[in-house]
């Protein structure tokens, strides 16, 4: 035996409710975050993301405590990510009940504070989470990726997906390992809502790229997205979210599928 | 009830122990010294947190020595880098370590995705009190970058595969240490927690 993969499932957190976007776009309301945390770790989710997409200054307070009353209730490693800017707030997270915390935007403007974070808490809090999109305007030192007749680069989004960085997003993922990043979590802005399935391209590139763990992100729809993934790169994890909010497949089916086609999974 | 301290250097989440104690009904302290009376049945070092601070943490804020406080055999649980101090030196730093166990702790090699991260099996080589009810090839939840390597390999109760072996479970009289996070994992660490919990009471 040796490590398995993990299968996540992430809660987006909207002014204390679980909801679930379309390309960042609009939402719907999908549950209460402590009972559907509570559901995932006893069904044998591997850890639990929260990313709190609200996450303004004035509900910090309210996302910290809710923090507290999900680490109560499971006994998996979860990570909480959502407008964490500054050393205080990551602090907060963790001493909430935390066991990592996510930061993308805040990365970005400011990558000391991953090597800040790192000093502090050890890399293993650190998560540094990164939203790709493909660009279709070529530009010279970037890393040119071929489907079909079209080419293009993936560029890094911050504030949600809304703000391209113009950062090459290998350069990024290499740059944040260095600094002293744990994890990466890699979204794909393309695939994300889709339901059509990981970015593979995306994905691939970026674990053949680092040494750190890298959790997928972003189109799964149905069990075969995750096989496809796990099969198709050396990727760690994956994470879905619509797939387990709605009851379609439960975590333990998803697992059972994944072990049924030779994926090691904790089971 | 039994009643156990955590030790905390200042660094991290020790949340989710803490709460996992006392789900299995410990009554918990959180320490930051050793120089309070010791009415402890068992005492913790949890697993987050760098080595020469954690330790120094330990020896330098304590009239008391750690040895001296634990000597009447009180179990003491070491996860995760918890673990690591109980060895004499650590690559993750310059610090001498608690040294109540012989050996060092070694960076985990680059050929491999650094950290290990994620849940993996144990292999038990021998029955331990710690590992009681515990089946083969139970999985649990590491997040770490070194590896112990104890100069008695008998005091290794299990060990993981990652590609490399890696020691994930030891005891040594009242010792106990695991390079996984018991805390986080699942219902097998709870049976860990509420073991280490029934050493606290004997």
């Amino acid at each position: 035996m040796t490590l398995t993969k993990r299968v996540i499932p992430c809660l987006d957190i909207k002014n204390g409710r679980v909801v679930k976007g379309l390309h960042f776009g609009s939402i719907k309301d999908a549950g209460d975050p402590i009972v559907l945390a509570e559901k995932y770790s006893n069904e044998g989710a591997d850890e639990l993301i929260f990313l709190d997409i609200t996450a303004s200054e004035e509900q910090r307070e309210t996302i910290k405590t809710l923090v507290t009353k999900v680490a109560q209730v499971i006994d998996i490693p979860f990570t909480v990510g959502g407008g964490i800017k500054t050393l205080q707030h990551a602090r907060d997270i963790l001493l909430s009940g935390a066991d990592k915390v996510a930061i993308n935007t805040g990365a970005v403007k400011n990558p000391e504070i991953i090597t800040e974070l790192m000093e502090l808490f050890g890399k293993q809090c650190i998560v540094v989470a990164i939203d790709a999109k493909r660009n279709y305007n070529i530009e010279k030192g970037k890393n040119i990726f071929t489907e079909g007749q079209k080419k293009f680069w993936f560029e890094v989004f911050v504030y949600g997906g809304k703000k391209g960085t113009s950062l090459d997003v290998i350069d990024w993922a290499k740059k944040v390992e260095e600094l002293g990043a744990g994890e990466i979590l890699l979204t794909s802005i393309d695939m994300d809502g889709t339901k059509d399935g990981y970015d593979i391209i995306l994905t691939k590139e970026i674990v053949d790229s680092v040494h750190i763990p890298v959790i997928a992100s972003g189109g799964c729809g149905k069990p075969d997205h995750m096989l496809e993934i796990f099969k198709k790169s050396n990727v760690d994890a994956a994470l879905a979210a619509s797939i387990f909010h709605y009851d379609t497949h439960g975590v333990v089916g998803v697992k059972q599928f994944l072990k049924d086609n030779s994926v090691s999974v904790r089971l | 009830m039994v009643k156990v301290a955590i030790f905390d250097y200042g660094a991290g989440n020790i949340f989710s122990l803490k709460n996992s104690l006392e789900k299995n009904s410990a009554e918990v302290d959180v320490i930051t010294s050793f120089d309070n009376v010791n009415n402890y049945s068992g005492i913790l070092f949890p697993g987050v947190g760098n080595f020469d601070p954690a330790v120094r943490s330990i020896r330098d804020y304590s009239k008391i020595d750690f040895k001296d406080y634990v000597k009447d055999k009180i179990p003491v649980l070491g996860i995760c880098l918890g673990m690591e101090m109980f060895f004499e030196k650590s690559e993750e730093g310059n610090e001498k370590g608690l040294s109540v166990m012989e050996g060092e702790v070694t960076v985990l090699p680059n050929t491999m995705k650094v950290p290990h991260m994620g849940w993996n099996s144990i292999e038990i080589k021998r029955s331990s009190r710690i590992l009681e009810g515990i089946k083969n090839g139970s999985w649990v939840y590491f997040v770490h970058s070194y590896r112990i390597k104890p100069k008695n390999e008998d005091i290794v109760v299990a060990n993981s595969d990652y590609g490399i072996k890696i020691p994930s479970v030891i005891e040594k009289e009242n010792f106990f240490g695991t390079q996984f996070h018991p805390e986080k994992s699942g219902a097998i660490g709870s049976i860990m927690i509420n073991n280490f919990l029934r050493e606290c009471k004997k």
